[in-house]
């Protein structure tokens, strides 16, 4: 099947079932997008489909054909995505860092969304888990990001 | 006797550029003698030369650095705490540093002749040797330039990177001077800077790691390749002791895509493909009979969490004493009002974001390469010899940054993967690199023990009067490294090394061995303890009617440095207030506050809590830290925001319940974690008070518990002696 990742299209020979994420680590080799609990529990898998936030460990790679996949190595290509890492540097957010691809990648979803989110509106879409509790950080930082 | 006292040798590093063993010609390579064991040429009075060692610190012609660091990134910050010690006294900016996870063995020893990323010891043990590290590099770099110059080394002075020399104006960056610095001995004494003069240490400088962890480039054990690899996965026996015998769909398995081969281990099976994904889907399909086997801790078929507890409460063994002040039995037979409770905290999982892995790779000649997380490199490499059967000088270990740690790559045996991948790497001829999914994470980890203790407390008019308390189990430093009963701190902790003055008090121990694989989970004996502990105290507060803020303070009375920690926790809140009480925004809310003294430091917390639905929510979190001697004080900030955090993870929500010998849970689906909608307010104050230095990673933690446990019983009078909250109906 086809598959276009970071706007490269790439031509993968997989069963039609395999995770998202197991190609995007294992067949295109990008490893910034981490297993964590492979039931989209976590959310460390997070990818960008057409721009949403999604849990590559629990989505089919046949479903995802003719979308745009986004991984976190060009996150920084959008601008939203380069203000969200720089927020994140900026506050000091990674402790042990696993689950923060796909933390950067839901804050920018997010913020590709809604430039100027509520508190709330962080609480209902920022849902990754992150053991080292960098929960306030992580809110300090997407604040930081949508002031631009 | 803690860590710290183990540390006898003394610091003396030593410039072993010549000795050949680095290519990088051009660089000041300094080791150290102090933490290289004697050998025994050496005991038995040859000269005292040390082995042939590792460099610590390698400075490059091009200025920059490169530190090997004894101990092992997780999160915690220590890479970056080693780059602004040494930096400090090298004086070279310590984002000038390439810092690297040393190898195994060498002198990285510097715990007094071994090494562990555990204990919240990191920094407080390293502390003098690498600012002694950075202080003779420096020195030796000035001595270079005065030579070059033809001046006394006296009269120069350094700026970040480079020695100068006010009277002329001359300048040498670092790089310049390297080569000739090493030609040079190393200074037998320096002296260390003034604390007036610090440009880095006591900053909140950033961490080195960031903007990788923030851009996922970042690696784990997780990510390592390696050429000609295959990846394994497992499906090991629902408890430990059973081993498989038959696969009876093999030849189905081994006809499935990309699978190279199927493999019966001691416990498990594994499936081994060209993808990881095609070896999971394989060994899930597999059909596996199990049987019963050998293991040194078989798990019983009719273990219960449940009848676990009820087993520890019903122990009447002797008691082993940890720590007696006056007469407590006395005390309590002659008060008029005694209280008794009994407190319990459940298994919980370690639940690093990262699962554990292990790639294994034996090379031609013979020699054994692993890739894993790990928080105790020699032990790994010991136990990886005897699994290959080799001997552990051809054993090269990798230590990889970790996902998380929070206790759990220390070596358990059964919780760690490597043995799997070195048997698999064996088997197939090929590097093997085996991950364990969340579900086989979770069925063999080794979690922090159920615990449980016993109260009773005499109270007079307006204090307390004595205190017995006597945990029943086992702690995972008796399970794993023989401490006995009685002197074993991660079965007491919390309950014993508490600071409030009680007259009389008796804290014991009645040993019974846990059946469940038991490890040290963060704050490990205090993670619980002291839930129980500060718990018991604010019922004898209740008991003798005083406020529980007021009698701590009573206790303390005359301990100058926890009762400035306490008061300043206080009005770090806005000053003490229990409530109950109406929030702005219409809550109902009350406070509770708790204290502990783990790892070497001190910590108060205040909790603020409400009731949502019949749910405990955290508003707030206020809470002060006084490690004595800093570092970096915003990574402390950081390391006790998320101590709060798994504090308030395992109070809420947490538990790893056994039922008929298995964990009910295999995921975070029915493992709860604290998520990010639970987070409280965190408002942190680090007090440094100049006393010794203590640990930062998880003093957070054990006040956490028991504030919030507190707070719940101001605002509704029920006392909670059993984690975590969320079984409990407050409805």
């Amino acid at each position: 099947m086809k598959l276009t990742v970071n706007g490269t299209e790439h031509e993968v020979d997989v069963e039609p079932d395999t995770p998202l994420l197991w190609v995007i680590r294992e067949e295109l080799g990008l490893l910034g997008t981490k297993y964590g609990c492979g039931v989209a529990q976590c959310g460390a898998c997070t990818v960008l489909v057409d721009g949403y936030a999604t849990r590559s460990c629990v989505t089919p790679a046949d479903s995802v054909e003719g979308t745009q996949i986004r991984t976190i190595e060009t996150v920084e290509e959008t601008e939203t995505g380069r203000r969200v890492v720089e927020a994140w540097v900026e506050n000091q957010v990674p402790q042990c860092g696993y689950c923060q691809s796909g933390q950067v990648l839901a804050a920018t979803a997010l913020l590709t969304e809604t430039p100027q989110p509520t508190d709330g509106d962080i609480e209902a879409a920022m849902t990754n888990l992150c053991r080292c509790g960098t929960y306030n950080k992580i809110r300090a930082a997407v604040h930081k990001a949508s002031e631009a | 006797m803690g860590i710290l006292d183990k540390i006898t040798a003394r610091a003396a590093p030593l410039n072993v550029s010549r000795r050949g063993f680095l290519a990088g010609s051009g660089a000041l390579v300094l080791a150290t003698t102090l933490p290289v064991r004697p050998t025994k040429a050496q005991e038995a009075g040859a000269a005292a030369e040390p082995a042939a060692v590792q460099a610590f610190l390698e400075l490059r012609a091009d200025g920059t650095a490169v530190l090997r660091s004894p101990f092992i990134e997780g999160g915690q910050g220590i890479y970056s705490a080693m780059a602004q010690i040494v930096g400090e006294e090298l004086d070279l900016d310590p984002m000038a540093f390439t810092v690297e996870s040393a190898p195994p063995g060498g002198p990285f020893g510097v715990m007094g002749g071994y090494r562990i990323t555990g204990g919240s010891a990191s920094t407080r043990t390293a502390y003098p040797i690498m600012r002694q590290l950075g202080a003779s590099a420096r020195a030796m770099l000035i001595e270079a330039a005065a030579t070059r110059w033809d001046v006394e080394a006296a009269t120069l002075i350094t700026e970040p990177g480079a020695v100068v020399d006010p009277d002329s104006g001359n300048r040498l960056g670092y790089g310049e001077l390297a080569e000739a610095a090493m030609d040079l001995p190393v200074p037998t004494e320096v002296t260390l800077k003034e604390e007036a003069d610090f440009r880095w240490l006591k900053t909140g400088m950033p961490r080195l790691d960031v903007r990788d962890k923030s851009t996922g480039r970042a690696r784990y054990a997780l990510d390592v390749e390696v050429d000609g690899m295959l990846l394994a996965a497992v499906q090991h026996a629902p408890r430990l002791g059973m081993t498989p015998s038959a696969v009876t769909n093999q030849a189905e398995i081994e006809g499935m895509r990309g699978v190279h081969s199927v493999h019966m281990l001691d416990g498990a099976v594994a499936v081994v493909a060209e993808k990881f994904w095609q070896a999971r889907r394989a060994v899930e399909a597999a059909e596996v009979e199990w049987t019963e086997g050998e293991a040194e801790w078989p798990m019983p078929a009719d273990f219960s969490s449940t009848g676990f507890r009820d087993t520890l409460a019903g122990s009447s063994g002797e008691v082993v004493e940890i720590e007696a002040e006056g007469d407590a039995a006395a005390a309590l037979d002659a008060a008029d009002t005694v209280i008794e409770a009994v407190y319990d905290a459940p298994f919980v999982v370690h639940g690093q974001l990262e699962p554990p892995s292990a790639t294994a790779r034996f090379n031609d000649d013979g020699t054994l390469e692993l890739w894993l997380p790990n928080q105790a490199p020699e032990q790994f490499v010991g136990a990886a010899a005897e699994a290959a059967g080799i001997d552990p000088a051809q054993v090269t270990l990798h230590s990889q940054m970790l996902g998380g740690f929070f206790g759990r790559h220390f070596l358990y045996r059964t919780a760690n993967p490597f043995p799997q991948a070195i048997a698999l790497a064996q088997a197939t001829g090929r590097p093997v690199k085996l991950i364990w999914t969340r579900e086989e994470d979770f069925l063999r980890d080794a979690p922090r023990p159920l615990g449980l203790a016993k109260f009773r407390g005499a109270v007079g008019e307006d204090r307390a009067v004595s205190l017995e308390a006597t945990v029943v189990g086992e702690g995972p430093t008796q399970r794993w490294y023989n401490a006995p009963p009685g002197s074993d701190p991660s079965a007491s902790e919390g309950i014993s090394g508490k600071s409030y003055a009680l007259a009389n008090k008796a804290i014991g121990q009645i040993p019974v061995a846990n059946p469940a694989v038991i490890g040290y989970w963060r704050s490990v004996g205090h993670s619980m303890h002291d839930f129980m502990y500060e718990g018991f105290l604010d019922e004898l507060a209740e008991a003798s009617g005083q406020d529980p803020y007021e009698m701590r303070l009573q206790l303390l009375s005359g301990n100058d440095r926890l009762t400035t920690l306490l008061t300043r926790t206080a009005e770090l809140s806005g000053g003490w207030k229990p409530g109950p009480y109406e929030a702005e925004d219409g809550t109902t809310r009350a406070r509770g506050v708790a204290m502990a003294s783990p790892f070497g430091s001190e910590a108060a917390a205040i909790a603020e809590v409400s009731l949502d639905r019949g749910a405990v929510r955290v508003h707030n979190i206020w809470t002060a830290i006084d490690p004595g001697t800093i570092v970096n004080p915003a990574v402390i900030e950081a390391q006790v925001q998320s101590a709060v955090a798994l504090g308030l993870s395992e109070t809420l929500v947490e538990e790893l319940v056994y039922e008929n010998g298995e964990p009910t849970a295999r995921n975070f689906d029915m493992y709860e974690i604290l998520r990010p909608y639970m987070m409280p307010e965190v408002h942190v104050e680090v007090i440094e008070s100049g006393a010794q230095m203590g640990g930062v990673g998880e003093p957070g933690l054990p006040a956490v518990p028991p504030a919030v446990v507190n707070a719940v019983a101001q605002l509704t009078g029920q006392r909670v002696r059993s984690l975590p909250l969320s079984k409990h109906d407050f409805g």
